[in-house]
């Protein structure tokens, strides 16, 4: 809904999944940097969204048997759609989508190389719920707005990457050169930036990055789980020579005992993220994530981002608050600039549109439709943004999914109205407008969402009329594309 | 309201996406408007195909040394004959079923296509496929523009896309292609039923279409909203295609029944795009029976077999062409996880009743001596020799009834192999 203030509907659309009720509350009264401090540092906000699963004023989870976000994928992304929902730190829950696409990962493949239960746990484990490390969704939490260089590495020694890209059969004998590859192409600095003989060389890297199995009483016991595990014996231990420099010194990795070995992709990671080209890179995609795809990034942004990201010390909390400062993001012209993804467009709609008795897990074949499976995104590149989000088939699914809200909300939709609002199409068509935020309807947009209120009969406000229009504009306005772009 | 065949001609397709009912006559337009109404199937393996699995040099002595646990053993091939300069080639054990369809001559297999300095990114790989440009992966896709060169009016259905993702290849200036990967769930919903319904899906359509180019981005969404509003109709009569043959049951098999049914139903679509992935095989390969290839073989070969028998069936395998690429093929020599990382040149196939079939190009020799002119990357990959933009070339001209020139920008004709 919206607050009155079109700049914090801007911030909350963008660095968060939308507004309901509570979350102005939250933000009432404060300086736009107040609020840009509200999201960035969002440690002050309690991080208790999951305790509120289950409980009735909040969307509901469907459950089949027990509820088993940990080892269940379809729970995990239940949890998650629950938090964009419901998280009173949506900062958090916004930049680890955002790193999510970033590195790929994509659940089908780690569940079939290591099972359902101890997959899913890779992929969503909740530190502390159940034994073994965070899933990559956790770290991706935990390092949502930290330095880029730390998070970096903990993916790189994630057992979710480890199983992804292949790093447990990467050996000194046999170098396995997919992980070396994607995360100079992908993760860090992009093409352009090496050659092949630097894979090469990455691959013989990362040898010995391996896991440790720690198996329950059957592959399907929760408490099974695998962990990092530097393998000295496998590491190559000779020089890796590249075309750049490692730490701002020489191109080589010097040789090094085994035992010492797995500095080797600690210097390697920690130069790529110094790099300002991976500085630049970052800049490029958080442009087009906060700021517009509508756009090129401006090259001044890319280079200030790139500043800021290395004075910072690759901090990525003082990258975002530059950027939710920058005019370029509270440039009135990049509001409505972006191209909302299907995660995005579903949490809002939930949130904007109302939740009793609406469980998430109606959303997930939807979004599936819509082309974003949350846990697996097409390829370790990430989903394909923007415009290629609009296929035929998967703006059918959003209007489509804007219907099955409106129809589950019907009874508290048509309620929503006062009764001076349901006097009068036009103040409908209002008040609706100041709960869903779609961009602006031109005037014979509008009269056109007026024309389907009169439609059908003479305007009378009765309830019966409304249980029928209220949902049906919902439904017009959330399934339009101007409520396409956040 | 209901639109007349000549209001329809008149407005084009503005006035037709005011009705609700896809007209029959649309699909007569769109087959009056080809040369033939030929169908191009591009098939896609996605993740880099391991050529050398594909099709086996079974008689090269490094492929076996180069290749220890993941080579295809020489009594387990499919042997298919010899290529030009006389080496052996044999299917993978599971590809049966191209095999079947090899032995009645409607099989074309185009050894070692590619490009020159081939990469080894599958993005950038794929988006070279898509422009048909190694030097430009951003540009508009080699379907896309085919499909934009079609004379008016524009059918949002000439191109199919049944996978989710969004491909360069489909991409055009003037024509979107739509993503449908199940007929089923391509209708529309409302909370309101009846005249409400209607009521609300008129207002729905004429909001869609008023946005003009002032406003590109929106009226970007827009045109896909009005293009699932124009199509649900024709893609609906394809839910519960009765087929002539049993498909496997997989996504890829599914994908190329919706195909077959569309064509049946003839909703008029000129290029379908079907893809399977998980070919990007770094680990766990196996070699003839076992392992991940051998699964993603008989996902290709049973499922090109199946809908090859349907369309014989329905009369229809005249008229379709499959045209099979990958964005790259894989080393020549295994990896330790028993596996394949990224290499250069692949295996292209086609497939249909106008294919003349046969082996087409000359296998590499795999001998790693970095002087052997068949290989790349210091013996490492195996190195193009025929051009891909060729084969394109080739699709467009004999079968699509265009100039290649115009759509791929230049004349790639030559050294095209003659596979239809």
């Amino acid at each position: 809904m919206r607050s009155g203030d079109a700049l914090l509907d801007h911030l909350f659309r963008r660095a968060g999944f939308g507004a309901n009720a509570a979350d102005l509350q939250a933000v009432a009264g404060m300086s736009y940097p107040a609020a840009v401090d509200y999201f960035v540092d969002f440690e002050k906000q309690p991080d208790d969204v999951d305790s509120k699963i289950g409980s009735p004023d909040y969307v509901s989870i469907t459950t089949r048997g027990q509820f088993s976000p940990n080892t269940n994928i379809e729970d995990a992304r239940q949890r998650w759609l629950f938090r964009m929902v419901h998280t009173r730190r949506p900062l958090q829950e916004k930049m680890a989508l955002f790193w999510h696409n970033h590195f790929g990962i994509g659940y089908s493949k780690v569940a079939g190389a290591v099972g359902a239960v101890v997959g899913t746990k890779m992929m969503a484990n909740k530190a502390g719920d159940l034994a073994g490390p965070q899933g990559h969704s956790g770290l991706l939490r935990q390092y949502a707005l930290g330095k880029f260089r730390d998070l970096l590495i903990e993916v790189a020694k994630d057992p979710a990457m480890i199983v992804f890209l292949d790093g447990r059969t990467n050996t000194k004998a046999k170098p396995q050169e997919n992980f070396g590859r994607e995360v100079m192409e992908l993760f860090t600095w992009g093409l352009g930036h090496y050659v092949e003989s630097d894979v090469y060389a990455a691959a013989r890297v990362f040898t010995g990055w391996n896991l440790r199995n720690v198996p329950g009483a059957n592959a399907n016991d929760p408490a099974s789980y695998q962990e990092f595990l530097y393998n000295g014996a496998q590491h190559d231990t000779t020089a890796k020579t590249f075309t750049f420099p490692i730490n701002g010194g020489a191109n080589t990795i010097p040789a090094r005992t085994a035992a010492a070995g797995m500095q080797d992709g600690i210097d390697f990671l920690t130069s790529l993220a110094n790099h300002p080209e991976t500085g630049r890179r970052l800049a490029r995609k958080l442009w087009n994530y906060f700021v517009s795809d509508l756009e090129v990034p401006d090259p001044a942004f890319v280079e200030g981002v790139t500043n800021v990201y290395i004075q910072g010390d690759t901090d990525m909390r003082a990258v975002l608050r530059y950027i939710l400062r920058s005019v370029w993001f509270t440039n009135t012209g990049n509001f409505n600039a972006r191209y909302a993804w299907p995660a995005e467009f579903v949490a809002r709609t939930i949130k904007e549109m109302g939740w009793t008795g609406f469980s998430v897990d109606t959303a997930r074949t939807p979004l599936t439709n819509m082309g974003q499976t949350l846990f697996e995104p097409p390829n370790v590149a990430g989903w394909q943004l923007g415009r290629a989000w609009f296929g035929t088939g998967a703006m059918l699914a959003r209007m489509n999914f804007a219907a099955s809200v409106a129809s589950n909300q019907k009874f508290n939709l048509a309620r929503s109205f006062s009764a001076t609002d349901r006097a009068q199409p036009d103040r409908v068509l209002n008040a609706m407008l100041q709960r869903l935020t779609p961009s602006a309807f031109s005037t014979s947009e509008s009269n056109e969402l007026i024309a389907y209120l009169n439609a059908g009969g003479p305007w009378t406000g009765s309830d019966t009329q409304m249980n029928a229009k209220a949902p049906g504009l919902a439904r017009l306005v959330a399934g339009s594309g101007q409520y396409q772009f956040v | 309201m209901n639109v007349t065949r000549r209001d329809f001609i008149r407005d084009g397709v503005a006035a037709f996406t005011l009705s609700f009912a896809a007209p029959a006559f649309l699909a007569d337009i769109a087959r009056a408007q080809g040369v033939l109404s030929r169908n191009l199937v591009v098939i896609y393996l996605a993740g880099g195909n391991d050529a050398l699995n594909t099709l086996v040099p079974y008689t090269d002595p490094f492929y076996y040394s180069r290749r220890p646990a993941i080579a295809v053993p020489a009594g387990q091939v499919l042997q298919i004959g010899s290529d030009a300069s006389g080496k052996a080639l044999g299917l993978h054990p599971r590809l049966a079923g191209l095999q079947t369809i090899f032995n009645q001559g409607r099989l074309a297999i185009v050894q070692r296509a590619g490009y020159a300095n081939s990469s080894r990114s599958h993005f950038q790989g794929t988006d070279i496929w898509g422009t048909a440009d190694p030097n430009n992966t951003a540009g508009l896709g080699w379907l896309g523009r085919y499909l934009d060169s079609i004379p008016p009016p524009m059918d949002p259905l000439s191109g199919w896309n049944t996978s989710g993702a969004t491909y360069r290849a489909l991409t055009g200036l003037t024509v979107s292609v739509p993503s449908i990967t199940d007929p089923a769930n391509y209708s529309f919903a409302s909370p309101n039923t009846g005249a409400e319904a209607i009521n609300e899906r008129n207002s729905a359509i004429r909001i869609a279409s008023s946005a003009g180019p002032d406003r590109p981005h929106l009226a970007f969404v827009n045109t896909s909203a009005m293009e699932a509003f124009a199509t649900l109709d024709r893609v609906g009569s394809v839910v519960g295609y009765q087929s002539s043959v049993t498909y496997p049951n997989n996504g890829f098999a599914a994908a190329l029944k919706t195909v077959a049914g569309s064509m049946v139903k003839g909703v008029g679509t000129r290029v379908y795009w079907v893809q399977t992935g998980g070919f990007d095989t770094h680990s766990g390969q196996g070699n003839a029976g076992g392992g991940g290839y051998a699964t993603l073989m008989s996902t290709l070969g049973d499922g090109v077999l199946a809908f090859y028998n349907d369309l014989q069936n329905q009369g229809l395998l005249g008229s379709t062409l499959m045209v099979q690429f990958s964005e790259f093929g894989r080393r020549i020599s295994e990896n330790g996880s028993q596996g394949t990382d990224h290499g250069a040149a692949s295996v292209m196939m086609a497939i249909g009743g106008g294919v003349r079939g046969g082996l087409y190009g000359t296998a590499a020799s795999l001998d790693p001596n970095p002087s052997n002119p068949t290989l790349e990357n210091a013996g490492s990959d195996v190195s193009y020799e025929t051009d891909f933009r060729s084969v394109y070339a080739k699709v467009l001209d004999g079968w699509l009834g265009t100039d290649s020139s115009a759509i791929l920008g230049g004349n790639f004709r030559a050294g095209a192999p003659a596979i239809i």
